[in-house]
């Protein structure tokens, strides 16, 4: 659905975008992470036809941004990372202008206003003021807007940012509502865990460069090379430690004989980490539990994008 | 054409315009302050007694005459205020890239705007008519020159907006967007007039093309020309010439528009395949 070929943008001598290349499936959900002037918004602003890339091409549903860009604009909903409201419209006045932007008849603006409303947990704010509303609502009243056509892709660039705790858990509810949608999804955000959670897989883009475009669970094997496993034990924790540290492809172990567990850094393959679990299951160690610890995204980030200037 | 009668910028606009406060507060300062002037000249002129409380024709004409030289102004003054900011306060208001992502085509967003600050000026006209019809109590002045004097108007008002919005679309920051269309209009009121005068004096008598053009586009000779029919013969004596003034300013007016929406419809959004 979505596809850049050899995307490249400079100003002058600066290059904000490298030889992007990057296929997004229908029905999907990409995550872009970058830190700031990573190259995102550039990548957004070309697909959304706001910015003419400097070699290379992007298509939106076979739809060349260079040749096509009034199609692409009908299958797009964008929303900005910085955006403004007419804040003396109200926020069903400032749907409908949309909607008739969009050549939506007047007959069926009213309905489709508010399931859009409800969708983002606004309706009790139809009458209100744009103005008036909180960050978050205007956050999730951009979104609704840009669902106003019903696209089939939503380039939505860090929709979540600047937005309180509890204003991040609406608008992550929200994503998964439109995950289910089967709508095409190019998310970027600077709040990891949170793409983690609703992307099928995450590009990391640093200094206009793609270095990583893989599932979230690749991105952490390929980085790490190692993972990190923690063993709880009936038995005793030192027994355990002496049985783990004689093994190939462990190192870096902790032992916490209060707790009963040890913990190392393993890497080797799956199935030498299967042999590794059936090995100590065999023992007379005591295996109460043997797991992969979950490494956080932010390391996986910062170790991709060490020295870009995070 | 269904698509331009229903334009979305333009309801939105003229929605957002007449629910400001600050409009209907220009608009009854602009009326208080020309219902002042006619009634403060009803009074020098009737003051002495010997009128018994009435306007000759010609004491009429000159009412009509200075109400029009304030439109005029209103006209050349206010229309750079209203549309030099179209585009570029979308721009500094962070809303633009959202309105230019939609379907709508250039064209119309453009007709939109211009056409949303036109309105509200048309408005302050024609709600200023009843004043201006004072004169027509008196005698001097026919509806049809009333109506040409409004048509002249909404010309200039349409020429000048128009340079307003190129400028809003070219231009990023509203404030210097605004200096580049009144900086226009003053061209237009004081260099065409220079350089009439300064054509006519190299002819020295004979025929002088070129101050009859620059003179027939300053908008205070059109407007002298429409007030006083004897105008266009001083003109004549000055540039040698007979052309009828008016049509030279429908065709440049016109001309001035055609190119204003053109350049800003076509800078409005970028071009994607030029690949810069």
């Amino acid at each position: 659905m979505i596809e850049t070929r050899n995307l490249t943008k400079s100003y002058g001598s600066f290059r904000a975008l490298h030889d992007l290349n990057l296929e997004v499936g229908e029905g999907s959900v990409f995550g872009f992470v970058g830190a700031n002037g990573a190259g995102k918004s550039t990548t957004f602003s070309i697909l959304a036809t706001l910015l003419p890339p400097t070699s290379g091409d992007a298509f939106v549903g076979g739809y060349s941004v260079r040749t096509s860009p009034a199609e692409v604009r009908r299958l797009i909903g964008y929303m900005p990372d910085f955006f403004g409201v007419y804040d003396q419209l109200k926020t069903e006045e400032y749907l409908d202008f949309y909607a008739a932007s969009y050549g939506i008849s007047a007959g069926s603006r009213k309905t489709l206003i508010g399931q859009l409303l409800e969708l983002v947990n606004l309706s009790e704010k139809r009458d209100a003021y744009v103005d008036s509303l909180s960050r978050g609502m205007k956050q999730r009243l951009c979104l609704a807007r840009s669902l106003i056509h019903d696209p089939k892709v939503l380039i939505l660039d860090e929709p979540a940012s600047g937005l309180d705790p509890r204003a991040r858990v609406e608008m992550r509810e929200i994503m998964k509502r439109l995950k289910d949608m089967d709508k095409t999804i190019l998310i970027s955000s600077h709040i990891l865990p949170e793409l983690a959670e609703m992307c099928d897989e995450i590009g990391v883009i640093d200094r206009g460069r793609l270095l990583a475009r893989q599932s979230v669970r690749e991105i952490h094997s390929m980085m790490k090379g190692d993972r990190v496993i923690v063993v709880k034990l009936n038995g005793p924790a030192a027994a355990a430690a002496g049985f783990f540290e004689e093994r190939p492809f462990v190192s870096a172990l902790i032992r916490d004989d209060e707790a009963g567990e040890v913990a190392f850094s393993f890497s080797g393959s799956q199935q030498d980490q299967e042999e590794l679990l059936a090995a100590a299951a065999a023992s007379p160690l005591g295996i109460r539990s043997f797991s992969e610890e979950e490494t956080d995204l932010e390391d996986v980030f910062l170790s991709l994008t060490k020295g870009g200037g995070a | 054409m269904k698509a331009d009668l229903s334009n979305p910028v333009l309801m939105k606009e003229i929605k957002l315009r007449f629910r400001s406060p600050k409009s209907f507060v220009g608009i009854l300062f602009y009326l208080a302050s020309m219902s002042l002037f006619v009634i403060g000249f009803f009074y020098l002129m009737t003051q002495d007694g010997s009128s018994g409380g009435y306007l000759d024709p010609g004491q009429s004409y000159m009412l009509f005459t200075m109400l029009t030289y304030i439109q005029l102004v209103l006209v050349l003054f206010i229309t750079p205020g209203l549309t030099a900011g179209s585009i570029s306060s979308e721009r500094e208001k962070q809303t633009l890239n959202m309105l230019l992502t939609t379907s709508q085509t250039s064209f119309q967003i453009i007709v939109g705007k211009l056409l949303s600050s036109i309105a509200f000026l048309v408005l302050m006209l024609v709600s200023s008519l009843p004043l201006y019809s004072i004169v027509f109590l008196y005698g001097g002045v026919s509806p049809k020159q009333l109506l040409l004097l409004m048509f002249y108007f909404l010309l200039t008002t349409v020429a000048i907006g128009s340079l307003g919005v190129m400028f809003s679309t070219l231009i990023r920051k509203t404030i210097i967007s605004m200096i580049a269309t009144y900086g226009s209009v003053l061209a237009l009121l004081s260099v065409t007039g220079f350089l009439s005068i300064f054509f006519a004096s190299l002819s020295q008598g004979s025929a002088s093309p070129a101050a009859h053009l620059f003179a027939a586009i300053n908008p205070a000779v059109l407007t002298a020309s429409l007030l006083a029919a004897d105008s266009g013969n001083l003109l004549r004596e000055m540039t040698g010439l007979g052309w009828p003034i008016w049509i030279i300013y429908l065709l440049f007016y016109l001309a001035v528009t055609a190119a204003a929406v053109f350049v800003s419809v076509k800078s409005l959004r970028v071009n994607m395949a030029r690949g810069k």
